[in-house]
């Protein structure tokens, strides 16, 4: 008998050691990926910049500010550095140590600034990606020459402007204002964060009336037969179909068939809607099956119409699975990127989005289109990229949990 | 047999309810077989017999309420107010709103004392005032003899109260809608004696204002509230009489196995 006992408890002890185990193990897997994520992220944040001299003095307003050579002003400038470079070849090499963004960024700056004209003035441009990395630290100077991005001639002149003490490592604004770019120091994700905020809005606003009025109309008001039956089972169904599948119905639905135009929100979130259906359709039943038939019973008893027990009692109190299921979906649709490449999501756009028919991109899709980027530079870019799609998520299912304790029924 | 049972169908006071023929089926079972049953105004008439025999069944025919089982099918005729409530002119939500139902479990909403209370006079729009509708419920609370207990607690949720109290707010909640009939399905078998005695205390006082059939396990329960007793038995209706009569002599032996506690 003793026995007996001392055995079922240590059984216990077993299970439980089990299950300590599996939580520190998923825990640790977490930490190791989002620590590496961080790490990695680290240099996408800041940028080196070099504070040049733009001398204007010689410009008047009468030519014209789109007139002004920008890009020679910009040129001369960094070479009054380097006085001893005079070839052809060599020039351009040093120029290319900037970022090719300057010029238009001075000019943009000049066009809000007129008054700065005929004036002599410092003006911060940023650095290329390679020379960033190499301020950095990331470039193996011990490598043999030809086996890095950077020449030895490129790196001494990088440290000699490192000498001018004009050179300043800032926080890269660019990252989190701008829209995608082929230069990794001006390429941002704020572009396709609002592609993905407007794309998953119209998700929301379509899968979430639609599902739960189909939910309801199911489980509620259609009768019971081969016809309902048969809706029901592919319900269930398309919840497992993989999305990529829906990708393809929406480019050959919407865009063939319909003629709606590509790489827009709009159809981005038609297609995500469709994926999310069936999850919050099921999610809908669940919830109201799951309201305990004593209180449409006493709704009935009462006198109350059928729509009536559905809107003042049942969905109240289904009301909290109902937001978590719609919650989910709508987590599972913000970060899928497969069905959003297929309907031209995944175009080259630098433009920020701002309604639901600008071409867009979405954050999945630039964390996949920056993880194929050649640039080293678009590695610590992707990393952060996936950090604001892991925060942004967070904060999805943290509203999650808010809104189910708001609407939490005590029976 | 059939002669007995017309006879004693006779009843004291005039028949509110009145049965004919009532067959139910569950698809192709058949659960209700010709039921003959007459319930009078202002008393209580108790339904009994062991589990499985219909009287469950019956009582939701009154109130229509298996029309909410798909496979359930009811035959024969019922008429309230020599009215036929299963008439396709019937609307069934109206019908309900004339009668009030307590089941087996207290099922209040999950909602205030106070909400519960009113909403069925708010669901049929009779009460617009908020005035009235606070005189509504407080009578509505001191008829089901809960007042007192929940004058300060209005505003608690009703599922907040003990088993007993949650049975007494289905009462009120019932009566708010002045119904004619109230029908009770097992009212008790959640609650401890006590509550019980309290509620048994309620269902008298009510029966002068009210017509009120209820089912009970408890042959002492049917014997100490209703006036009248129907024993059902695997869905045929046994025998009905004065409640004194089916207890002290009843006309058929299976009834007085029943009551007497040798079978069932």
């Amino acid at each position: 008998m003793n026995k007996n006992f001392s055995k079922r408890h240590k059984a216990e002890n077993r299970f439980k050691a089990y299950g300590f185990f599996s939580l520190i193990l998923a825990a640790t897997m977490l930490a190791i990926i989002v620590g590496s994520m961080i790490y990695r992220s680290i240099p996408a944040y800041t940028n080196y910049t070099i504070d040049l001299e733009i001398n204007m003095t010689e410009i008047s307003l009468e030519d014209g500010i789109d007139d002004i050579n920008y890009r020679g002003i910009i040129r001369s400038s960094l070479f009054s550095f380097f006085p001893e470079v005079q070839s052809r070849s060599d020039k351009r090499k040093l120029f290319k140590l900037i970022s090719s963004s300057a010029t238009y960024t001075l000019r943009d700056f000049v066009r809000e600034n007129p008054s700065y004209i005929g004036k002599k003035f410092y003006f911060n441009v940023l650095f290329t990606d390679d020379s960033d990395l190499f301020y950095k630290g990331y470039v193996d100077i011990s490598l043999p020459e030809d086996e890095r991005r950077l020449d030895n001639k490129e790196i001494t002149w990088l440290n000699q402007l490192d000498g001018t003490g004009l050179v300043k490592n800032k926080i890269s604004k660019n990252l989190f204002l701008n829209g995608d770019s082929r230069e990794p120091e001006v390429a941002g994700f704020w572009g396709a964060t609002i592609g993905s905020l407007i794309t998953i809005t119209v998700t929301l606003l379509l899968s979430f009336p639609i599902g739960v009025l189909t939910a309801i109309y199911l489980e509620n008001f259609a009768i019971k037969n081969r016809i309902t039956d048969f809706i029901e089972v592919n319900i269930n169904n398309l919840a497992a179909v993989p999305s990529i599948i829906f990708g393809l119905l929406g480019l050959a639905v919407f865009i063939n068939f319909f003629g709606m135009p590509r790489s827009v929100p709009l159809v981005g979130g038609l297609v995500l809607s469709l994926m999310t259906l069936p999850t919050i359709i099921i999610a809908t039943r669940t919830s109201l099956q799951s309201v305990p038939p004593s209180i449409r019973e006493a709704a009935l008893a009462m006198g109350a119409s059928e729509m009536q027990v559905v809107f003042q009692h049942l969905l109240p109190s289904a009301m909290p699975g109902i937001l978590t299921g719609t919650i989910i979906g709508l987590a599972r649709a913000f970060g899928e990127s497969a069905p959003l490449l297929l309907i031209g999501m995944v175009a080259f756009i630098v433009d920020i989005p701002a309604t639901f028919t600008d071409p867009a991109t979405a954050l999945p899709v630039q964390i996949y289109i920056w993880a194929d980027s050649p640039e080293r530079a678009f590695v610590a870019k992707t990393s952060a990229a996936t950090l604001i799609l892991i925060s942004l998520l967070v904060l999805i299912n943290l509203a999650a949990v808010l809104l189910r304790k708001r609407y939490e029924v005590k029976w | 047999m059939d002669k007995e049972l017309e006879n004693n169908n006779i009843i004291k006071n005039k028949a509110l309810i009145e049965c004919k023929n009532v067959d139910v089926f569950y698809a192709n079972q058949q659960a209700l077989f010709g039921i003959n049953l007459n319930i009078g105004e202002k008393e209580v008439t108790s339904l009994i017999g062991p589990s499985g025999c219909g009287k469950s069944t019956f009582l939701r025919c009154i109130n229509r309420m298996n029309d909410v089982i798909d496979i359930c099918r009811v035959e024969g005729s019922i008429k309230i107010s020599n009215e036929d409530i299963y008439h396709p002119d019937i609307d069934v939500v109206e019908l309900r709103s004339r009668i009030g139902m307590v089941f087996q479990k207290p099922n209040p909403f999950p909602k205030s004392v106070y909400d519960n209370v009113a909403y069925g006079p708010k669901l049929h729009g009779r009460i617009l005032h908020k005035d009235d509708l606070d005189e509504k419920v407080q009578k509505s609370l001191e008829r089901a003899g809960l007042w007192s207990e929940v004058k300060d607690r209005l505003s608690e949720p009703g599922t907040s109260l003990s088993g007993g109290q949650q049975q007494r707010l289905c009462i009120a909640r019932a009566i708010a809608i002045d119904p004619s009939i109230i029908l009770m399905d097992e009212p008790c078998s959640a609650l401890d004696p006590i509550a019980t005695a309290k509620i048994e205390e309620l269902i008298d006082e009510l029966k002068d204002n009210f017509t009120i059939t209820i089912v009970t396990h408890s042959m002492q329960q049917a014997a100490r509230v209703s006036q009248r007793t129907a024993f059902f038995h695997l869905g045929k209706l046994i025998e009905v009489g004065d409640t004194e009569k089916i207890f002290r002599s009843p006309d058929h032996e299976q009834t007085e196995a029943y009551v007497t506690g040798r079978y069932g």
